[in-house]
């Protein structure tokens, strides 16, 4: 077995490569949060039921809690912080203001990778599909509504109703 | 929440002698189940052996009798937006689409789906007994609150249901699960793969503690066209099934001339009853039959309290689920659970 329980792992997230010296049971989640300080990305339950922690990992949208950081050495992570172009913000983030898309603001990062996720994947047509995919994201101040809107919105060649 | 070590293995038998190697290692495919479990302090993994790397079981293959391969390492998304599942099964891509979010089942692999723990409220609290996580503490579920319990196939030791809706599909589809331990290769017809409680609820199946699971097998069949997943649960979405029921019918005009159902969330196991099943062959589709075939199927159930109603829920769900299978709207791309 391995003297040391520290690994060392690559990640780049938001296009910026990093060397992290991690121990094996930290999540995604919090080697983001405490260890790069990219706080965006919350921690809502930190048991993959609210959907706050949701990141892009190499194109697919998952959940950053139930992840171990040390099974994504290697991996290209988008968090909410490089959602943007620059100082332009990403349509989505439009959007969201837009559409009043949020009340206190907690579930938005994962709201909006996780949306960002759902158009790569394009198996959503309807509005009853975007929410039916868009269901592991729980908003506890109840601006759905809102943010199926600015998905809607954003979504190209959907049925808008 | 007890730190481990971490090893990742890119062979199927570098991976079995790492996880054989200490009684209290687990592999770790997707995460999604033993993640949480550890952080509930429910397990307690000296070692995790990641098995990601095993490129042999990341493939979806199309078998030479028509059949399919599913490596035990594809995740649930890409096994149900599969091209070839889509046509040849399309009732497993409904039934697990049917199941967690998409964010896990990005990440939830075909293997690990088969092997997730009941989501009994007791065995999820490690300061109660429990006789799945602490054989002999006892089962507060036979009289306390069971709303979500089994109705099916109870013993006195355990009433927890085994929560996978992939795996309705895949009992109602008679898959193969192939496994490899120590001793050499060995498949399992999907019914025996999961096991009633009895007197021994600790063990949700039979694979054993050395053996991995390599692949799935669904075999040719003609279930493509009268099919559904029905769902039934506390909110519309992202939740446990109550009841579910996968249903799917070979039919000549009007006559059933095969038929599978089984149901999830009564039962330790997916539940199937193939007398019923064998009832149906040769009968006009009608509600009528269907009811007889969904009593038939619910022979012997008993409720403890809070999930009395289950009993009377699946008698419908069954009936209305047979009713959709054989109506081709119900099965158009994004259709819901309804008629
Ligand atoms: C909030 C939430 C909601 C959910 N809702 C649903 C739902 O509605 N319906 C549903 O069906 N599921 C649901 N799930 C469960 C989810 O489908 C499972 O957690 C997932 O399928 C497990 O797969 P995994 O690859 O992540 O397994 P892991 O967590 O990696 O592993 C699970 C177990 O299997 C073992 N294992 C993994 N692969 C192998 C292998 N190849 N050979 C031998 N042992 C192996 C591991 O050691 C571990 O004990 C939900 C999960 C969460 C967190
Ligand atoms: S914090 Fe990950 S799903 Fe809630
Ligand atoms: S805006 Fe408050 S939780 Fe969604």
């Amino acid at each position: 077995m391995r003297s040391s329980p520290l690994w060392s792992i690559m990640l780049t997230v938001n296009r910026k490569d990093y060397e992290l010296e991690i121990l094996p049971w930290v999540s995604l989640l919090d080697a983001l949060r405490d260890r790069l300080k990219l706080t965006g990305t919350k921690k809502g339950c930190d048991h993959g039921q609210c959907g706050a922690c949701t990141v892009i990992c190499d194109g697919q949208r998952i959940l950053s809690c139930l992840s171990l950081a040390v099974m994504k050495n290697g991996s290209e992570i988008t968090t909410i912080e490089g959602v943007a172009n620059g100082s332009e913000l990403h349509p989505l983030q439009k959007a969201f203001i837009e559409h009043d898309a949020f009340q206190c603001g907690y579930c938005t990062p994962g709201q909006i990778c996780s949306a960002l996720g759902m158009l790569t994947e394009g198996k959503a047509q309807t509005r009853e599909e975007v929410k039916e995919l868009m269901s592991g994201n729980l908003c506890r101040c109840g601006a759905n509504a809102g943010i199926i809107d600015a998905i809607m919105e954003v979504k190209k060649g959907g049925d808008h109703e | 929440m007890n730190n481990f070590q971490y090893k990742k293995e890119i062979t199927v038998t570098t991976a079995l002698e790492a996880v054989n190697s200490n009684e209290n290692a687990a592999f770790i495919a997707g995460g999604t189940n033993i993640i949480d479990l550890w952080k509930y302090n429910i397990t307690n993994p000296e070692l995790l052996v990641d098995i990601n790397g095993i490129d042999e079981l990341r493939t979806i293959q199309e078998l030479e009798d028509g059949g399919v391969r599913l490596g035990a390492l594809v995740k649930n998304a890409a096994t149900a937006y599969h091209p070839v599942i889509e046509k040849k099964y399309p009732l497993l891509s409904k039934a697990i689409l049917a199941g967690a979010s998409a964010q896990i089942r990005n990440m939830a692999t075909d293997g690990g789906n088969l092997l997730q723990r009941t989501r009994c409220y007791y065995f999820y609290d490690p300061d109660v007994p429990c006789n799945k996580r602490v054989p002999g503490s006892g089962c507060p579920a036979l009289n306390g609150r069971n709303r979500m319990h089994a109705i099916l196939g109870n013993s006195e030791h355990c009433i927890a249901v085994f929560p996978s809706d992939m795996c309705v599909a895949l009992a109602a589809l008679e898959a193969v699960v192939n496994v490899m331990g120590p001793n050499g290769s060995r498949s399992i017809p999907f019914a025996e793969f999961h096991r009633l409680p009895g007197d021994m609820p600790h063990l949700d199946n039979t694979l054993q503690q050395d053996e991995m699971i390599t692949s799935i097998d669904l075999p040719s069949n003609h279930l493509y066209k009268h099919y559904t997943y029905l769902k039934l649960r506390d909110r519309h979405s992202y939740a446990f099934a109550l009841v579910s029921v996968a249903a799917a019918f070979e039919m000549d005009g009007n006559e059933i001339k095969k038929a599978r159902i089984a149901l999830g969330g009564v039962a330790h196991k997916p539940w199937r009853n193939t007398e019923a099943e064998e009832f149906l062959k040769g009968k006009t589709a009608t509600a009528d039959n269907f009811l007889i075939a969904a009593e038939n199927v619910l022979f012997g159930a008993q409720g403890r309290g809070e999930n009395d109603f289950k009993i009377p829920l699946a008698r419908r769900a069954i009936v209305r689920a047979c009713m959709m299978a054989l109506n081709p709207e119900t099965q158009r791309p994004g259709a819901g659970p309804s008629l």
